[in-house]
């Protein structure tokens, strides 16, 4: 690995940590407003106008005013409403179950698909290789054919 | 090997299928609370326990330590229009029963503690109130919508239900007598 690849790669890591810290240290409305859930129509805060949404958004608005960072906040609406609140569950604990079951279900999917698009490829083959044997009485009658073009 | 390797698929399959079923019959379970539908059945269904941090003071509350008294629990929030407007009348309400062993309770459910405690200062409501964040309750007592009144006798069963508001105080009234009656 050269030095140029070591620099590449820092520059990348740079490019997507940075807007993540800024995100954690100054949020925005409209971010939390798409990580939040309404707990009584059960939508993300953005695409909900119900009464308990309105007074959640005004509550993102005046702790982003009072400096809170994105987990404060977070934790704050997980402290009042449950985790239940968060629209993607946390990376921690049992949480991890929601991460990990449809990466597992897919890694599933795509062993299943492999073994019976290897087991079809098989019998494709195993069919080319031995012939289905004619009947007797077709292939008499074939030969006769034949041989009625043979000169 | 492939008919071994065929009928272990289908066990997983149908054991899938089996457990999507039950999760189905569990999660609809959930949402029929026993206490309405003996309600309306004409029953009294034991008020499930609870207890809870409370909103006007510091410290827990539980159902258990009001056994043996009249308990009028309403559900409500501080963002919920009807709630508001049924709140003097069940204040006054609690003042009028006050000495009669019957008990207001309030279970402010889905809420934000802060505008909660506000609501209450703002109404001058005095009588005890629990917080109920995430709504545990809910389910339990098959509440449908705020506000929603379930009057609880001294044995701790269910004995009326309003869903909606309390309009009339002669409705409060009736649903306090109909849990001081004998069962």
């Amino acid at each position: 690995m050269t030095r140029r690849h070591v620099a590449l790669g820092a520059a990348v890591a740079l490019l997507v940590a940075a807007p993540a810290a800024a995100s954690e240290q100054r949020p925005t409305a409209a971010e939390l407003e798409s990580e939040l859930v309404c707990p009584v129509c059960e939508t993300t805060l953005d695409s909900s106008d119900a009464p308990i949404a309105r007074l959640m958004k005004a509550r993102i608005r005046e702790r982003i005013a009072a400096g809170d960072t994105k987990s404060e906040i977070e934790a704050f609406f997980v402290d009042q409403y449950g985790a239940g609140v968060l629209a993607v569950p946390p990376r921690k604990g049992f949480d991890w179950i929601a991460w990990l079951l449809p990466l597992a279900g897919l890694g599933a999917g795509v062993v299943v698909v492999g073994v019976l698009a290897w087991r079809w490829s098989r019998r494709g083959d195993d069919d080319a290789g031995e012939p289905e044997a004619l009947d007797p009485v077709l292939e008499q009658r074939l030969d006769d054919e034949l041989a009625r073009f043979e000169p | 090997m492939t008919g071994r390797l065929r009928l272990g698929g289908q066990v997983v399959a149908v054991a899938i299928v089996v457990a999507l079923l039950g999760l189905l019959g569990w999660k609809l379970a959930q949402g029929d609370s026993e206490v309405t539908s003996e309600l309306a059945r004409g029953g009294a269904p034991v008020a499930p326990a609870f207890t809870l941090e409370r909103l006007d003071r510091s410290g827990d509350l539980s159902l258990a330590s009001l056994r043996g008294k009249t308990v009028v629990l309403n559900f409500w929030a501080s963002w919920c229009g009807p709630c508001r407007d049924e709140m003097p009348l069940l204040q006054a309400g609690s003042k009028r029963w006050q000495g009669k062993n019957v008990v207001f309770v309030g279970v402010d459910a889905k809420d934000d503690r802060g505008y909660a405690r506000a609501f209450l200062k703002r109404y001058g409501v005095t009588y005890p109130n629990v917080y109920d964040g995430k709504g545990s309750l809910i389910g339990r007592y098959g509440v449908t919508g705020y506000p929603e009144t379930y009057f609880i006798d001294a044995a701790g069963k269910v004995r009326h239900r309003i869903a909606g508001p309390v309009e009339e105080q002669s409705d409060l009234d009736k649903g306090i007598q109909r849990a001081l009656a004998p069962a």
